[in-house]
Formats: structure tokens, C-alpha cells, sequence
């Protein structure tokens, strides 16, 4: 990547999002996100009395982000944890850091608070010097205070009355040597656990403002379904119903009390008259339909070399449904309208270009929206989250003055949420004699995996409102980030390699970011062919990674992985699965093993023990980390094993958890264990969504080993797997 | 005025009869510990204990409670199975979080020594999309007394 | 299918011990008169040919035999189950090919004579909870491809527990006797007035399906009642609704909609499978849709065929059924947007006994894995006995214009505490 562009740059391009920000080519680039948030103070105060306050765009979604950054914080200032003030994405307060998505977290925030505490810490520093009138590396700090080495000492506070932190930062920073981190690389127990585990307010979903009146939105039962003219009278007259809001084929309630509005929404979907046409396609031919829709072909890379002649080629093709990000918790928001400005309370995965979106939807200047995230339910990528704040804000703008919370149906979640995009890889590959890998030649189709809003024209609500807004076209995530191309660029070394993404414009059904994007279906092409490839030149699966790694740490998690789970070379038939990539290839490294067993004749797949390697570079918080591969691992089983949206030429028909089945207890894994490679003081490496594509992958390939089929349609469903392994 | 005893306090509230117990606390009574997950009974992050029984508040009537004990996270005070979840960092986004202690809470009263397997079938009824499982299954275990990680 | 249930309304109005007496004074007479050989044993596996185990694995779909032989899915036809009946538990045999514990050594013959006669290999009568008074009917080819297909099952060591039945039930001697009062052998025979769906259909529902193992009346005796075949029964404390010209259903069973139903559990018009029948229609969505359909064919052929009847729903805005159930079940709740028929079609809700409803209120509808399937929680703990039986009754009351359930206090308590 060019080090001028930052990355809300190319998502910029990918999206189509303008970001005003000023490319400072002449400039050496900063670290993370100070590059487009220069200013030190915008990242960091510290009041009179020494306490401290950390800003960060980035916003907490249950990946523990909070406490990771504090502990960033206080390691590099070192101040006390319980001294610092978190102030997550808010756009009168942070700065601007785009989404939290794409693992970037501790890449952006993360790099560019240590930078901007260290820094800090140097100012300080530097200014007790002078005080004292002794030299910089005679002082040292702690609990908030410089000491001399004759013993005066002085708090952060004091010092910092008299410094002006409205500064650039500088391009490059002294950072403690890690081997004196404390706290960086230490299990440290989450900030945000306590409250959620003795029921304190928490989320969005838990925000009583004084005069909150509750709302329920009522969704077109279809896409493009038009209102028509009906009795709203009846239930204005209900009790409680403060207004119905109908702005065309938009309509929403308002009341008191939650309970009167969800009646109230009820009696309006009876009463409500809709014209439906049919405008999903046909599920059962979809993917076909995908694959021959006009694309545009874009080369991932091309590489040509010297290789052994092939003796073996095979070919295969890998396909992924549509599939729900599935929040537990319904999306919510809190909005008012108050003094001209428009106040929305959002768990948006980001804040700045929502509220574009919203005063868009609006038609405001910017200025007159105010987002603040709180935090919700775990969302994994572009849910409802940012579409039920356009609810907020249009029932809010109908009742001024007073907060409006709406929060999402179960139903309307299911049916509205846009969809992880249906897929399609196409890959052939060639050994030679030697057994190694000669020739790879992939495709990989797809919608795009980013309709995250940032005009009007993207919020769900607009095609309802009489005058909607312009819809910008889908556009790619370029590489080396990608959406549907995400890890389509294997990490092994092949000496002859093409790989090209077809992206698809148009989309017969609604899609957007979840968790992983294109990687999870591009590692499991990717992971599982190597397996078809190993055992067409009677490798064993981890020893012929190795022979095709060049990358030392790849090397070293697929290593542990194997060493972990016990691995034995060349021995199958146990149902033992192994997959391996590094997220996006510049994000974490991970590998996973596991073993599982096939019901013979229910063809369910029972996972037993799953060992995983990770390598996330300088580690924050150990826990976290496992706690993130965990349930990357588990959530992968959930897609893997049972996920497909359902629908008909009209409606989804996944409307709620019984016909959208999601993984329970009964099905988890017996056990899981994560093994992480230490890298003090190498760059964060993000890791919340390394996980997905191996896991999808191990699965396959062990159900390979177990049950003697290979399965490359997701999901490994029970009747597939059973029709795959017959009688 | 429906009277309901919560968390061993009397309450009478200005709610309709129909009116799940779940808005009722969260809304009338100001507690958050019980979540609005479906409202269809499918997902068990409204859980509360009534009578001893772990029960869905989103399906639950207010008019059906009078002289019936509900509980709620909010009184359970720190109990056994919190701590194990606090030890365990059995949380991502933890919205399931509550009604997964309400449910194990109930279990482990009833049944002070599960087996793995009452345990799995027993939180079955709660789901959780972060994918927590493995460790809220240890804070189960570490809260019966059987160590924690798996 | 998951119970033979031996109860009867005659049966539940005796005391267990009569009933024990008077069955041991029927059977001891007629039960010394028979002794069957040993079959020799068998061993080794044989080979069949594919085609035969294919058409094995879905008659047995069609026979359920998965339903009562597998308790754990990791040890398939391993047995275990146990067969709640009014004379005492009896439980699965193991059915897989281990020669120990399973019908390993069992050759085809042995097999044959389990299935018509209730023999097994070693000459000692099975209990007829293996419903053999069906199987007698099954043509020597379908019961040659279910033995292949359970010869080929992976060998499972495993033992059922023994048979809890009082003295004399548990002397299997006494079967004899039960044998010749109610086994009819012989093959089935077709119906030349009928054409080949309607007698193939009759064929699966009668000799292979054992419908009327739970949809038929008992006798005393545990035995199907005679000239009332799928009249209407029980199975584990579920109603059982009539396949015949008495069912209850508001809305007439087609072709169609049967077929839909045995197939997926769940028909638009009529609800989803509740209770023992979910097993059963799991057990049917393996089966090719031509057999489903023919079961179909027959079936619907002995349905009555009801006049529509328009419903009048008498919204009596029930408070606790307005919070427990209309998130679902209300007009326009998003169940009944996705093709949930209104419970005013429910067969349970229109049937003569309130059992099916306060079955579903109680127990719910369990969750399949990964199975887009109905779903419902259980009320057990949310609602009191009075609760239950109140809201039964105003299902009754609202959805149905049949006459009040009578004693549904007393009939909750009695399904409460048969869990
Ligand atoms: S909210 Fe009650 S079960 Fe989901
Ligand atoms: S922790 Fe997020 S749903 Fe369970």
C-alpha cells in the first residue's frame, strides 16, 4: 500500500466514500491513525488533577477493544488504568477514524494511541527536566509522576498545565522496550464485563432518557413494496400511541411504553395494505444466476516462473449462500431532536459516516447530526445497526424535543439486515512429480462486500420516502484489502499463479460487510483445494503447507498448530482437519486443527477437540486475542455447519431462529485451545475475524478424512453431508 | 395495577395485563439484565428465574405473576455462577450474557453437580452469536465446583 | 414411531393389577402350546448389492426403526430406548449387526421370523411394542432389503437394559397366548378396486408405516382394536387424532397437504407435527417423495371431506394469551406471515380431548439442529396448572366451535406429572 494513502483513503475509492481529509504527500507518514488525526490532543488530555483521557474513533463491539486500548495507554503513559478515561467514537469528541471493521482496531486506534501516549510521556518528561534542570534520561515514571533522581518528583497534572498538547504528532515515537512492558502482553480482565454481568446499563438497547417515548418502525414486507392507502385511525386511538409517522411507503409508531408500541406496530402490519412484486430470485438457481451475471474482471496478481511439469490437475468449485450477521440483540437507537440539532445514540460501526448518511436521509448539514456510539449487541460487519438509526432519526424529527428508542423485531433483524454476499470460486491446480505445486489458477465471483452507509441514498429507508435520494453504484474494496477478493492472493509460494475477482455489480439480494467478507469463502476454497492437492500427491496436509510457505512465521503457526493438536503425518481416517491463512494476508496469522466425527446416518458432523495457532504480532491483551479466536471459531462452525438464508421470490423466509438454526450448546466444540506465537514489539496484527475462513476449511477437510467425501458447498448440512456419504 | 414481587421487593406497576414481564422490567422497574432478544421465546436472553424455574420474561404476562417470586440478575448479588463468569471473561458482546447466568443459575440450584452433558442441553435453550460458548460452558463448570477451562 | 402404547380407555379404567391377572389368565392357556426352534446363527457379513441397502434405509425410514432402536446418534440402531407401555417399560433391542449384542448372527430367515411372527433367533417371543402384527404384512423383498440394511449398520456393542414388567408379563412365554388371540399372519393384500398409488400407499401406511400402532385403539390387551383401524389414539400421553372419516381437522386433508406434511412436518393448512408424529416425519423426509405421496393417496382417501368451514374468530383479547402467545400466534404475528396456519385450523384445538393442546403448551415443539423447522418453547415453568387449563380453554372457546373440554384442571395435572 502507499504510504500516503490511508486506508479510509482506498476505502474511500472502494466505497465510494469522499473523505475530506488532506493526503500530506510531502510528510512522513505517522503511525496508524495519527496519520489522518495528527494533533496529539485529539487522542489524549491530561487534566490538572492528572487524570488522563484517551480518545478513540474505534468503538467497542464485545471484541474488547476498550480495555485493549487502555492498556496500550497506560503501559506507554504510565499511569494507572483506573486513571484513564475511555471516550469512544463520537463526532464531537474523537477523531475520525472511519469504521471499526476489518480487524483494524488495534492496527489504526491502537498504533496511533501508543504513539500518542509515548509521545505524550516524552513531553512530559521533557518538561519535568526542565523544571529540574537535569537531564531527560535521569528521570523516570510512574503511577503518573516523573521522579528525579534525587528523589522530586511531580505529577503528570502539573506538568501538563503547562504544555500544549495541541501539537502534531511526530512521525516516529520512542516506545517502551517491550521487554519492560507490564501491562502490554498481560491477561488483563475486560473494562466492560462487570456491568454486563450484574445487569448494569450496558447497551444502546438499556438507554432511558427523561420523556423517552418508544417506537417501532413497520418494514415493507418486501423489497420495493409500496404503501397503499389505509385506515391508520384505529390505531392512533390506541392505547398509549402518542403518532403514526407514514412519509410514503415509510410508516413507524410511536407510544409511552414499548409494549403499546410493539401492539401498535402489530395492528399496523394487519392493517396495512402493501403492493408486493416479485424481486428476490429464485434460491434454489441463484448462484448459478450470480456466476453468469455481467462481472468485472479484476486482476488479483499474475506470477510467472520456472516449475517441474505437472503430473496431476485438478479443478473445483466452492460456493457460499447468503448468510445473517444474526445478532443476538435487535439493532436500536436512540434519537433527538433537540435545538436544531439531531442527537442519535448509535452502536454504529462508524459514527462520522453516519451521520452523513443520516443528514442526508434528513436533508441537514452535517453539523446538525451529533452520533455518539453506545455500545449493542456484537453485530459482525454491516448489520441493522446503522438502518435502525435512520428509524431514530425520522420518528424523532416527527416528535420534537422528546428521545425516541426504536429497536428492531426479531422479524425485521432477520428480513432486513443486508446479507453476507453468496459467492462463487472457481479454482484448478497442478502438482508435479516432486509433489509441489506447479500451477493455480483462481476466480473468485461475487457481489460487493461494502454497502456500509455514507449518503442518504444507502440507508434502508430511502427507497420508502417519496423523494428518495440517489443510490451510489456498489463499487469493490480494492485490494490488498478486497471485500469479495479478500484472501483470494494465496500466501503459499506458487511459482505460477493466476488470480482474478469478478465483481458483480448488480445484486439480486441486499448485501453488505459481515465478518471476514470475501475471506471466508476464499480461504475455504483456498485451504480446502490444498488438501485435494496434498492428497493427489499423497502429501500429508501440513506437511505440504510447509513445503509451499516461504513466510517464517506462517510457518512457525502451522508448526504450533500441528504440534498442539498432536498431529501425526500421513495418518487419516480420523476425522482430523487442518487449515491455515493469514487474514488478508497482512492481518493475524492463523491455523486451526481439529477433529470431528460424521454421524453415519444422520450425516450431523460432531466436533470434537479444535487446537488454534495465532500470531496477532505484539500482543495487548492474551485473552482477548483468544477470546476473539474462540468465538471466531465457533461462529464459523455456526456458518459452516448450518447457515442459509431462505427465500422465496418475494420474502425471506428466515424470519426468525427457527428458520434461520444457528449453533447451540449441544453442538459446540468439546473443547478449544489457542496457542499464541509472542512477538514483542512487532506491529499489531489484526485478529478479530483470522478465524472465520480456516475453521470453514478444517471442517471440510476433516470431514473429508472422516466420512470420505469432499463437501464444497457451505453449508456441510446434514442432509448433504449424508447425501454426500450415501447409505 | 399489577402488583409483582421482584428480586424480593413488591412492586405494583402501571402496566397492562398483557404485557410481558420483560418490558416491565425493563422498562417499568429500570432493570436491564433481562434483553429483548426475539420476543418469540427462540433465544433465551430474556431469561429470569420465577419460582425457582428459569422462564422466558418475553413470554410471560404480567398477569400471571401475582404471588409468584420472579428474580432477575440485578438481585442474585453476586452469586457463584457471576464470579465464574467474570473469572472466565465469558463475555464478547455479552447481550446473552444475563439470561445465560439466569438459566445456569437455575440449573445449578436444582442441580448442584451437572454433568457436561446437563449442562450443554440445559443452556441449549439460550443462544449466542459471538460464539462464546466454550467459556461460558467453563464458568458453569468453575461455578458447580468443577474447575473451569475446558 | 416412537410408542406403542398399550393404554387403552377400557385398559386405564382397570387397576394396574387386574389388568395383570386378567392378561396372565388369558395367555398362560394358549401360551405352552407353541416352541419355536433356535435359527442357527450366522457368521461373517454377507455382501449385498447396493440398490438393496438404499431400499433398506428407506423402508426403515418408513418402518421408524430408528425412531425406538436409536437412543444416541453417535451408535445408531444400538437400542436402548425404553417403551413406556401400561404393563411396564419395555425397551429397544440393539439392531445393529454385532454379533454379541445386535442381529449379527441372525441370518435372513431369523430376521424374517422376528418381523412376521415376533420370534427372534434364539425361538423367545418379542413384545409386540415391536409392532410385528403390521410387519407380518411386509413382502419377503422389503423385508430382505431392511435386513440388508441393518446388516450393513456399523456393529455397535451395547445391551439393552432389562424389560420392567411385572410376573407373569415378563414370562415371554405368555406371548403365545397374546399371539393367538391377535397376530394375523399373512401377506398384504391389495385392493383390486383401488389403483397402484392407493395400494402401495396402503401398503406402507399398513404393513411397513405401523400407523395404526398409535392412531388405532387398544384393547385391554395392548392389541389394536379390530374394525377400528386408525380411529383415533394415543401415543404417549399425546392424542393421536383418527386418519379416517372421524378426523377432526377444520380443513380436509388433501393429497397435497398430507404429502406435505408426512414429508416435512408442516403443512400450511394444518400446523406442524407435534409430539411423537415430529420423529415420525423426520423419519418420512428421508423416503422418496413417490412413497410419501402414495401414503398420501391412502390416506386421504379414508379422510372425510368437511365442508369448508368458514372460521369466526371470537378475539376474546385474553391477556395472558395476548403475552404468552400472540407474538406468534396473533393475526398477523410474523409467524403467521411466514404460512402458520391460525389455530383455528389446529387439529389439536378441535379435537375431543384437550391432550394435544396442553401437550404443546407444556412441552413446546423441541428445536432441531440445524433444521429450519417449527420451534416453540415450553410453558411449563412460565405457567401454572390453572394458567394452563384457562388458556386451553379459551383456545377452545375462541378458536373452535366445538363443545368446552370438560376437566382440563384435572388433565394438566395428569400430563404435568406424566413428564
Ligand atoms: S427474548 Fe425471550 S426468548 Fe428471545
Ligand atoms: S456474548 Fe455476544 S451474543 Fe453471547
Amino acid at each position: 500500500m502507499n504510504a500516503v494513502l490511508s486506508r479510509r483513503g482506498l476505502m474511500a475509492l472502494g466505497g465510494g466514500l469522499v473523505v475530506g481529509f488532506a493526503l500530506r504527500a510531502e510528510e512522513p507518514a505517522r503511525p496508524g491513525s495519527l496519520k489522518e488525526t495528527p494533533s496529539l490532543d485529539a487522542w489524549i488530555r491530561v487534566a490538572p488533577d492528572g487524570r488522563v483521557t484517551v480518545f478513540t474513533g474505534k468503538v467497542e463491539l464485545g471484541q474488547g477493544i476498550k480495555t485493549a486500548l487502555l492498556q496500550v495507554a497506560a503501559e506507554q503513559l504510565d499511569v494507572p488504568v483506573a486513571q484513564i478515561d475511555l471516550v469512544t467514537a463520537d463526532t464531537m469528541r474523537t477523531p475520525n477514524e472511519g469504521f471499526t471493521a476489518g480487524s483494524h482496531s488495534m492496527q489504526d486506534s491502537g498504533t496511533a494511541i501508543m504513539n500518542a501516549t509515548a509521545q505524550v510521556r516524552g513531553l512530559l518528561v521533557a518538561a519535568a527536566a526542565a523544571e529540574f534542570g537535569v537531564a531527560v534520561e535521569t528521570l523516570t515514571t510512574a503511577d503518573s509522576t516523573v521522579r528525579a533522581a534525587d528523589g522530586r518528583s511531580v505529577g503528570y497534572g502539573t506538568l501538563a498545565a503547562k504544555l500544549n498538547l495541541h501539537v502534531d504528532a511526530e512521525p516516529a515515537s520512542t516506545l517502551k522496550d517491550p521487554a519492560t512492558y507490564r501491562l502490554m502482553g498481560t491477561p488483563m480482565p475486560r473494562v466492560d464485563i462487570p456491568a454486563k454481568l450484574t445487569g448494569g446499563p450496558a447497551y444502546v438497547q438499556d438507554m432511558r432518557l427523561p420523556g423517552m417515548l418508544h417506537a417501532r418502525a413497520i418494514r415493507q414486507p418486501s423489497v420495493g413494496a409500496k404503501l397503499l392507502d389505509f385506515d391508520a385511525g384505529p390505531i392512533e386511538a390506541m392505547p398509549g400511541v402518542v403518532k403514526v409517522v407514514r412519509e410514503g411507503s415509510y410508516l413507524a409508531v410511536v407510544a409511552g411504553k414499548e409494549w403499546q408500541a410493539i401492539k401498535a406496530m402489530r395492528a399496523l402490519e394487519a392493517a396495512a395494505k402493501w403492493e408486493e412484486t416479485a424481486s428476490l430470485p429464485d434460491q434454489a438457481t441463484v448462484l448459478d444466476l450470480l456466476r453468469g451475471l455481467p462481472a468485472r474482471d479484476i486482476p488479483v496478481l499474475t506470477w510467472k516462473g520456472e516449475a517441474g511439469a505437472p503430473v496431476k490437475r485438478l479443478k473445483a468449485r466452492y460456493t457460499r449462500p447468503y448468510m445473517m450477521h444474526g445478532a443476538i440483540g435487535p439493532s436500536c437507537a436512540v434519537a433527538q431532536l433537540a435545538d436544531g440539532t439531531m442527537t442519535v445514540w448509535t452502536h454504529t460501526q462508524g459514527v462520522y459516516p453516519l451521520r452523513s448518511a443520516l443528514a442526508g436521509l434528513l436533508r441537514l448539514p452535517v453539523e446538525q447530526v451529533h452520533c455518539i456510539h453506545v455500545e449493542g449487541s456484537g453485530c459482525y460487519g454491516h448489520n441493522a445497526a446503522d438502518d435502525v438509526a435512520g428509524d431514530a432519526v425520522l420518528i424523532a424529527r416527527a416528535v420534537p424535543g422528546r428521545p425516541v428508542r426504536v429497536q428492531w423485531m426479531r422479524e425485521q433483524e432477520h428480513t432486513n439486515e443486508p446479507y453476507g454476499a453468496a459467492m462463487i470460486a472457481e479454482v484448478e491446480g497442478a502438482v508435479d512429480a516432486a509433489g509441489n505445486i506447479v500451477d493455480w489458477d483462481y476466480g473468485v465471483w461475487s457481489n460487493t462486500h461494502n454497502r456500509r452507509p455514507y449518503v442518504g441514498g444507502l440507508m434502508l429507508q430511502n427507497a420508502a420516502l417519496p423523494e428518495p435520494l440517489p443510490v451510489p453504484p456498489p463499487a469493490p474494496i480494492p485490494m490488498p484489502e478486497g471485500g469479495g477478493e479478500r484472501n483470494s492472493n494465496p500466501i503459499y509460494a506458487f511459482p505460477n499463479a493466476k488470480v482474478v475477482s469478478h465483481f458483480i455489480p448488480e445484486m439480486p439480494v441486499r448485501v453488505s460487510a459481515l465478518r471476514s467478507l470475501g475471506a471466508y469463502l476464499n480461504v475455504f476454497a483456498i485451504e480446502s483445494f490444498m488438501d485435494e492437492l496434498a492428497e493427489g500427491a499423497g502429501a500429508d496436509p501440513v506437511e505440504f503447507r510447509l513445503r509451499h510457505l516461504k513466510d517464517e512465521r506462517a510457518k512457525a503457526v502451522v508448526s504450533l498448530a500441528a504440534e498442539k493438536f498432536g498431529w501425526v503425518a500421513g495418518k487419516r481416517g480420523e476425522g482430523r482437519g487442518f487449515a491455515f491463512a493469514r487474514y488478508k494476508n497482512l492481518g493475524a496469522y492463523c491455523a486451526i486443527a481439529l477433529a470431528l466425527r460424521v454421524e453415519h446416518e444422520t450425516g450431523h458432523i460432531r466436533l470434537g477437540r479444535v487446537v488454534a495457532a495465532v500470531d496477532s504480532g505484539q500482543v495487548v491483551n492474551p485473552d482477548g486475542i483468544r477470546n476473539q479466536i474462540e468465538g471466531a471459531i465457533v461462529q464459523a462452525a455456526s456458518w459452516t455447519l448450518y447457515e442459509t438464508v431462505r427465500f422465496d421470490r418475494k420474502r425471506v423466509l428466515s424470519r426468525d431462529w427457527s428458520g434461520y438454526p444457528i449453533l447451540r450448546f449441544a453442538a459446540a466444540p468439546e473443547s478449544i485451545a489457542v496457542h499464541i506465537v509472542p512477538r514483542p514489539g512487532q506491529p499489531f496484527l489484526g485478529t478479530g475475524e483470522a478465524g472465520q475462513g480456516p475453521m470453514a476449511a478444517a471442517i471440510a477437510n476433516a470431514v473429508r478424512d472422516a466420512a470420505g467425501v469432499r463437501l464444497r458447498d457451505v453449508p456441510l448440512s446434514a442432509p448433504k453431508v449424508k447425501a454426500a456419504i450415501g447409505v | 395495577m399489577i402488583r409483582l414481587t421482584v428480586n424480593g421487593q413488591q412492586h405494583e406497576v402501571d402496566a397492562e395485563p398483557d404485557t410481558p414481564l420483560l418490558y416491565v422490567l425493563r422498562d417499568d422497574l429500570g432493570l436491564n439484565g433481562a434483553k429483548f432478544g426475539c420476543g418469540l421465546g427462540q433465544c433465551g436472553s430474556c431469561t429470569v428465574i420465577v419460582d425457582g424455574q428459569p422462564v422466558l420474561s418475553c413470554l410471560m404476562p404480567v398477569s400471571v405473576l401475582s404471588g409468584r417470586q420472579v428474580r432477575t440478575i440485578e438481585g442474585l448479588g453476586g452469586n457463584a455462577v457471576q464470579h465464574a463468569f467474570a473469572e472466565e471473561q465469558a463475555a464478547q458482546c455479552g447481550y446473552c450474557i444475563a439470561g445465560m447466568v439466569m438459566r445456569a443459575t437455575a440449573l445449578l440450584e436444582q442441580n448442584p453437580h451437572p454433568s457436561e452433558h446437563d449442562i450443554r442441553e440445559h443452556l441449549s435453550l439460550n443462544l449466542c452469536r459471538c460464539g462464546t460458548h466454550m467459556r461460558i460452558l467453563a464458568a458453569v463448570r468453575r461455578a458447580a465446583g468443577q474447575g473451569g477451562k475446558s | 414411531m416412537v410408542v406403542t402404547k398399550l393404554g387403552m380407555e377400557a385398559g386405564m379404567k382397570l387397576s394396574r393389577g387386574r389388568v395383570v391377572a386378567a392378561v396372565a389368565a388369558v395367555l398362560i392357556v394358549g401360551g405352552w402350546a407353541v416352541w419355536h426352534p433356535s435359527i442357527a446363527p450366522v457368521e461373517g457379513r454377507a455382501a449385498f448389492p447396493p440398490e438393496q441397502i438404499a431400499r433398506g434405509a428407506e423402508l426403515a425410514a418408513v418402518g421408524d426403526c430408528g425412531v425406538c432402536h436409536t437412543t444416541d446418534g453417535s451408535r445408531p440402531y444400538a437400542s436402548g430406548r425404553g417403551v413406556p407401555t401400561p404393563f411396564g417399560v419395555v425397551y429397544a433391542t440393539n439392531i445393529t449387526s454385532d454379533p454379541d449384542t445386535g442381529i449379527g448372527k441372525w441370518s435372513e430367515a431369523a430376521f424374517r421370523r422376528a418381523m412376521r411372527d415376533g420370534i427372534d433367533r434364539e425361538g423367545r417371543h418379542l413384545y409386540p411394542v415391536l409392532p410385528y402384527p403390521h410387519f407380518t404384512r411386509a413382502t419377503d423383498q422389503d423385508i430382505a432389503a431392511m435386513y440388508a440394511f441393518l446388516m450393513t449398520r456399523a456393529p455397535v456393542h451395547a445391551d439393552a437394559p432389562p424389560n420392567q414388567l411385572p410376573f407373569p408379563l415378563n414370562q415371554r412365554v405368555v406371548l403365545a397366548g397374546w399371539n393367538l388371540l391377535y397376530l394375523s399372519p399373512g401377506p398384504w393384500r391389495a385392493d383390486p378396486a383401488h389403483d397402484a398409488d392407493w395400494n402401495r400407499g396402503a401398503y406402507l401406511v399398513e404393513a411397513i408405516g405401523h400407523c395404526g400402532a398409535c392412531h388405532t385403539p387398544r384393547n385391554v390387551l395392548g392389541a389394536e382394536k379390530g374394525g377400528q383401524a386408525l380411529s383415533g389414539g394415543e401415543a404417549e400421553n399425546w392424542y393421536a387424532p383418527p386418519l379416517q372419516a372421524a378426523s377432526p381437522a377444520r380443513e380436509a386433508w388433501t393429497v397435497d397437504s398430507l404429502a406435505t406434511y408426512l414429508h416435512t412436518g408442516f403443512d400450511a393448512h394444518h400446523g406442524a407435527a407435534a409430539g411423537p408424529m415430529t420423529a415420525v416425519t423426520d423419519e418420512l423426509a428421508k423416503v422418496p417423495a413417490a412413497d410419501v405421496r402414495a401414503m398420501a393417496v391412502y390416506l386421504a382417501s379414508m379422510m372425510p371431506n368437511p365442508a369448508p368451514v368458514s372460521v369466526v374468530v371470537h378475539d376474546g383479547a385474553n391477556p395472558v394469551f395476548a403475552g404468552a402467545c400472540g407474538g406468534c400466534h396473533g393475526v398477523d404475528a410474523p409467524m403467521t406471515r411466514s404460512g402458520a396456519p391460525s389455530l383455528a385450523l389446529s387439529t389439536a384445538v378441535n379435537a375431543p380431548t384437550p391432550r394435544g393442546v396442553i401437550q404443546v403448551i407444556l412441552r413446546g415443539l423441541p428445536w432441531r439442529e440445524g433444521q429450519a423447522a417449527p420451534y416453540m418453547p415450553s410453558f411449563a415453568s412460565a405457567l401454572t396448572d390453572g394458567q394452563v387449563a384457562d388458556l386451553a380453554a379459551y383456545l377452545r372457546s375462541t378458536y373452535s366451535d366445538k363443545p368446552a373440554w370438560s376437566d382440563l384442571p384435572a388433565e394438566v395435572a395428569k400430563i404435568r406429572g406424566a413428564s
